[in-house]
């Protein structure tokens, strides 16, 4: 077994428990999806272009809203903006790959690969490039392919949920999943607070623009709180 | 689904896959080796913990399923949710606590 080889599979071993999360999201967004009224190929097509469950979901909630299509990619996309924080942190370790592996890269830098790969691209060196590619391959084998799977599988079953069930709840449900276990400092829990209470005080804002304006002022929360920690 | 028709639809799914694209390819495809400045990093570690609880916070206190009345069940049971996800670190102890505790609460007539 190549060096490469064995970084591949160890990649695939350790993203393995990440299994629990991605099987059960997929399901769901194909079930909520489809009892939203969207077609199978719709479904598909979201998990597939997309592939991005927070911002799949924010797209799926916005557009039962009935919120302005600008409004919907907007939205969906201020979501993904953490992964541009993901891009930056991996380019110092895969940044000379060639660029049709760094764009292979880009497409399944979802959050589970990204946290995999990074954590052990910092904790065992050295790696040469060839094995991080791997290893990051090999993480997105095991969380992004079955993704498309379960979303079909769910998008299937979900015309056969009984009415009566309140899955009209799964999306918040879903969403507090995203980022409760996240709220991991006091930096954390501030931003998450001050975006409840600017998204409650700012309902009137025409367009759903309250979204944006209560993400952005979490954020700034956020990063100030963290900003005054790290001073003393 | 009501209000969008299926070339809309295909558009946003498009636009979104193209943008979440560039995104996720950005620094890495575009800008090669070179960091973040440090402020830009600090603001954005906090966007996902920004605008999701923002996103949910009307459905959660005014859910569409009851005409907008908040409803003490669907509160209850996010408010658990968000407990056991803050603890238990666990995306899935957060899914099975939030629903069943709906289904749990909604089975008592609250």
């Amino acid at each position: 077994m190549t060096s490469s080889t064995s970084a591949y599979w160890r990649g695939l071993r350790a993203a393995l428990p990440f299994l629990l999360v991605v099987l059960p999201f997929g399901a769901l967004f194909g079930v909520v999806a489809t009892e939203a009224g969207l077609d199978l190929a719709q479904v598909m097509g979201f998990s597939i272009v997309v592939i991005a469950g927070a911002a799949q979901f924010t797209a799926l909630q916005l557009m039962q809203e009935q919120a302005p299509a600008v409004i919907v990619l907007a939205s969906a996309l201020a979501v993904n903006l953490r992964m541009a924080m993901y891009a930056a942190s991996l380019a110092p370790y895969l940044g000379h790959a060639p660029g049709w592996q760094r764009i292979l890269i880009a497409y399944f830098n979802v959050d589970a690969t990204y946290a995999l790969s990074h954590l052990e691209y910092e904790t065992r060196k050295p790696m040469t490039l060839r094995e991080k590619v791997a290893y990051f391959m090999g993480t997105a084998t095991v969380i992004c392919l079955p993704w498309y799977v379960v979303t079909w599988v769910g998008a299937v079953l979900g015309q056969a949920i009984p009415p009566g069930i309140p899955i009209d709840f799964a999306i918040p449900i879903a969403f507090i999943s995203f980022f409760a276990p996240a709220l991991r400092t006091l930096a954390h829990v501030a931003a998450a607070a001050a975006a409840v209470i600017l998204a409650i005080s700012l309902q009137w804002v025409p367009h759903n623009l309250w979204i944006l304006i209560a993400g952005a002022g979490g954020m700034m929360v956020g990063a100030e709180v963290e900003r005054r920690g790290s001073r003393t | 689904m009501t209000g969008w028709d299926s070339a809309t639809i295909w558009t946003v799914i498009l636009l979104l896959g193209i943008g979440t694209f560039a995104i996720r390819w950005s620094f890495l495809g575009l800008l090669g080796n070179r960091d973040l400045p440090e402020w830009a990093l600090r603001h954005l570690r906090y966007t996902a913990v920004a605008i999701l609880p923002a996103l949910i916070t009307p459905r959660v206190l005014w859910p569409e399923a009851t005409g907008g009345e908040t409803d003490p069940a669907r509160l209850t049971a996010a408010l658990l949710a968000l407990a056991v996800g803050y603890v238990s670190k666990s995306a899935i102890a957060t899914i099975v606590t939030g629903m069943a505790a709906l289904l749990a609460l909604q089975a008592f007539g609250i």
